[in-house]
């Protein structure tokens, strides 16, 4: 739209008239926001992958993927995340239907899963560390520890944060502020099951090949 | 907020409107797509460990859109396409990252001088 037609819209006394075309603004932008928050996580991954792609072989003289990777146990881990975020999307379909009890059920199914998966992992380290292949063994283990590491902690924050949000839910009931929150960290649980897909299938399944 | 809002009837935090159906589909690929791959791996029907890495990479990427739609409720309809814009830039992004790196180190790791046996008796 030009000056002019602005000037002869405001001597018309009309006022220039707005209408929308498309679909209209979204009127809350925390979750494009807290989108934007993952995709710079999903970065974080991207230069810790791209870190153990260039140090994943160089073993020092120590143990190999082939040796350390025990693929029953990451195999457990796998469903244990998978069906960790199932959980969580039957909790966001009871969320919508205004269900809290079945919400907070879900909820604590997520996590007890979650927890399982964090006490597999950490078990798995301890026993590496115990082994002698700590992170300080060699580049490989180094960046293995790395970045399954971070994983491992952003799945511990994801429970401490879900945990939050029971005993929120519980006390505040399904409002729209709780909704809001269970949708943020349903993008959050669902995204770091998107990660785990890279480290199993590029760390661990390629590892031992 | 002006008063047009008052006729959307759907005006909480926007809704993915997620079902239990999409859910369910989406688990029982993601199922597939990450049984397929550890079987591959663990009984190695192909023989050729190149043939078996190329699926498994092929089929976690598969999975990862899997997850994108069933699970992120990713579409290029949500918050106004911003999502997707900001998800493929960042997938930009990741591939710079990755392919620039293994690139340039794989080169590096190629054109090292050869290590001389004084060298290697001097090595820690």
């Amino acid at each position: 739209m030009t000056d002019a037609t602005h000037l002869r819209l405001a001597a018309e006394g009309a006022g220039p008239q707005f209408y929308m075309t498309e679909e209209h603004h979204p009127e809350n932008g925390t979750l494009l926001g807290f989108w934007i928050y993952l995709m710079s996580d999903c970065l974080i991954f991207a230069v810790l992958f791209a870190t153990y792609g260039v140090l994943g072989r160089n073993y020092a003289g120590g143990p190999t993927g082939a040796q350390i990777f025990a693929l029953p146990t990451v195999a457990v881990n796998t469903t244990l995340l998978l069906l960790s975020s199932i959980t969580y999307g039957m909790a966001m379909v009871a969320c919508q239907e205004g269900r809290a009890k079945a919400t907070l059920g879900c909820l604590a199914i997520t996590g007890l899963f979650g927890c399982g998966f964090l006490g597999l992992e950490l078990s798995e380290f301890r026993h590496l560390i115990a082994d002698g292949a700590g992170p300080q063994r060699s580049a490989f283990l180094s960046s293995f520890f790395t970045l399954v590491g971070t994983h491992g902690l952003h799945v511990t924050f994801g429970v401490v944060w879900l945990v939050t949000l029971m005993v929120q839910v519980s006390q505040r009931g399904l409002t729209e502020t709780n909704r809001r929150r269970l949708m943020c960290l349903s993008l959050f649980w669902h995204f770091l099951d998107v990660i785990w897909i890279g480290v199993f299938s590029f760390v661990y399944l390629l590892g031992v090949m | 907020m002006n008063a047009d809002a008052t006729t959307h009837p759907d005006h909480g935090p926007e809704a993915p409107h997620a079902t239990r159906k999409s859910y369910l589909t989406g688990f029982m690929l993601a199922a597939v797509l990450t049984a397929v791959p550890f079987w591959l791996v663990l009984t190695q029907p192909l023989g050729a460990p190149g043939a078996t890495a190329l699926i498994v990479m092929g089929l976690a990427a598969v999975q990862v859109v899997v997850h994108m739609i069933f699970f992120l409720h990713m579409n290029s309809r949500s918050e106004g396409g911003w999502n997707l814009l900001a998800l493929l830039f960042t997938l930009l992004l990741v591939v710079i990252v990755l392919t620039g790196s293994l690139w340039v180190m794989h080169h590096l790791n190629v054109n090292m001088m050869p290590a001389t046996p004084e060298m290697t008796r001097e090595m820690p």
